[in-house]
């Protein structure tokens, strides 16, 4: 058990198009995650996000800690923003090490997007065009054959699963409609309001087999907040501490999308190992999770990886109903990124506490004292997992 | 005839620059170490099993394997077009080895896994972009 612990949630509305400022959603986040808490601006003492400002991705993330602190006049004693490192979880985890080694009481993480506003028919959100000039690094690799987006990288893991273990669209799409259904009880989703059948998911246009758009997750403007408190800093905050009870972030195997010798799997198996390294928690205590689904492949690849079944069972283990809000793990129980919208992670750590904290409304589990969190996919990957006594 | 009017291409390094040009004399370069010929793909210069420094770039056989693939149906920038084959290609020296490129040369619906291909190459300005076709396709019969 990490000597840190959550103690306050906040999230703006999400939608597409919203065309508001970004940093009025930021604001919007954190006045609720600092109410959540009972704290005050004035109590934030540490300041942490991912990726930082950045530009080359149009509305990816528009504000870096420099924005925030200004925009919301915080004093704080340690702040980072980092695009390398366990993923989007990078923010939260040195959050936790921040508080757990003095240098900070309760830190505010955020991530806010304008992904839908920003983008335009020649500029898509999430598609590596190179801009017209010549790329380098590792997208050089990939560019030149035409795998502009990362879900022909992501189609590429689904495939060899279903040649290697028979997966089908079918099983997978069991998932993709049972997230639809949880986010009619969740009324920030961004499909509230919009159900979907099977037969509407295995009609999607596809976009690289086997992945069509309702296996892809939806572009949004929105933020959301997360505050880490120090274990005993906590203990003064409005509702129970939720304690972070391990975390990981390995990566053993080989750090890209294309090299790992098993492609069956991600870098999700790495962070998840490194996380149950850590803990006498086992995967049978885990009551709800919250999987990363920038593509719907990664859900399957995050539950073997976490162990909640055997390498290959993971399409069955869902088609059995067992990730349903019914079944016995309950999995993105408020739509995950295919139906609420993507918030790169932070929707899937703050649902995890909506479930802990008994908040779900008509989509609360039965059973939620203890989530498993994953966050990121391909060679990115963070674990964290969230007991609540 | 290319089937790419435009591909992105990529910035060359010295280290990546072997890669992207020798398909101008028909060879599949990789880096190898020259102590234990272990061969270190994308490039770095350092031997991850030996950790010798002194690497040279071979030319490989140029024969290899679908590992995965996906047909590509959407068109992500103006001058690309909207269905191709993405592969990824261990090469036969070397299954750690994988080379993300096109399936060429035959139908997508063709494509299988762990199926026989070989290189060729397509020009893109001053580059020459590894490309392979099934292994059937440069069987003498079937020679254009
Ligand atoms: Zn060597």
């Amino acid at each position: 058990m990490l000597k840190a612990a959550i103690t306050g949630i906040g999230m703006s509305r999400l939608g597409r198009n919203l065309d508001r400022p970004c940093i009025e959603l930021l604001a919007d986040a954190a006045l609720e995650a600092l109410a959540d808490a009972g704290l005050t601006r004035d109590d934030i003492d540490g300041l942490t996000t991912y990726p930082g400002k950045h530009d080359n991705s149009p509305g990816m993330s528009p504000l870096g800690c420099t924005e925030v602190r200004e925009a919301l006049g915080l004093k704080t004693r340690w702040h980072s923003s980092s695009s390398e490192g366990p993923a989007q979880m990078s923010p939260l985890m040195i959050a936790a090490m921040a508080v757990s080694t003095g240098q900070a009481r309760h830190v505010l993480c955020f991530r806010a997007l304008t992904e839908s506003s920003s983008q335009s028919p020649g500029r898509r959100a999430s598609v590596a065009t190179g801009n017209g000039g010549r790329v380098g690094g590792w997208f050089s690799w990939l560019l030149p054959v035409g795998a502009l987006s990362a879900s022909n990288w992501a189609a590429q893991f689904a495939q060899r699963r279903a040649y290697e273990f028979g997966a089908t669209r079918e099983q997978i799409g069991v998932q993709c409609v049972q997230q639809r259904a949880n986010a009619q009880h969740n009324p920030r989703a961004v499909f509230h309001g919009k159900p979907m059948t099977m037969e509407d998911y295995l009609s999607a246009r596809m976009i690289s087999d086997p992945l069509s758009m309702l296996d892809c997750d939806i572009p949004i403007d929105g933020a959301c907040v997360i505050i880490i408190s120090a274990a005993d800093a906590a203990r003064d905050c409005r509702k129970p501490p939720i304690s972070i009870a391990a975390m990981g972030a390995g990566l053993t195997r080989r750090d890209s999308w294309d090299q790992r010798a098993d492609l069956t799997q991600m870098a999700s198996l790495d962070a998840a190992e490194s996380m149950w390294a850590t803990t006498d928690f086992k995967p049978g205590d885990v009551d709800v999770a919250a999987v990363y689904d920038g593509f719907s492949v990664f859900i399957p690849m995050w539950l073997e990886s976490f162990g909640f079944c055997g390498r290959g069972e993971a399409e069955a283990f869902i088609a059995s109903g067992a990730t349903a809000l019914t079944g016995r793990l309950p999995t993105n129980t408020g739509g995950g990124q295919l139906s609420a919208g993507r918030l790169h992670g932070f929707g899937h750590l703050h649902e995890a506490c909506v479930q802990l904290w008994g908040e779900g409304g008509g989509r609360q589990a039965a059973k939620a004292r203890t989530a498993a969190v994953g966050m990121g996919g391909g060679p990115l990957a963070g674990a964290m997992l969230l007991h609540r006594e | 005839m290319s089937e790419f009017p435009a591909r992105p291409l990529p910035a060359l390094t010295e280290d990546t620059a072997p890669f992207w040009t020798a398909g101008e004399r028909g060879e599949l370069l990789i880096q190898q170490c020259d102590h234990c010929r272990y061969y270190i793909h994308p490039p770095t210069g350092f031997c991850p099993q030996c950790e010798s420094r002194e690497t040279h770039f071979q030319p490989v056989s140029g024969r290899g394997f679908v590992e995965t693939f996906t047909v590509n149906h959407k068109q992500w920038m103006p001058g690309l077009p909207e269905r191709y084959v993405l592969a990824l290609v261990r090469i036969a020296e070397q299954d750690d080895v994988r080379l993300a490129t096109n399936i060429v040369g035959c139908d997508p619906d063709a494509v299988t896994f762990d199926m026989p291909v070989r290189v060729r190459f397509e020009q893109a300005e001053d580059l020459w972009i590894p490309l392979f076709a099934p292994e059937e396709v440069f069987a003498p019969e079937n020679a254009a």
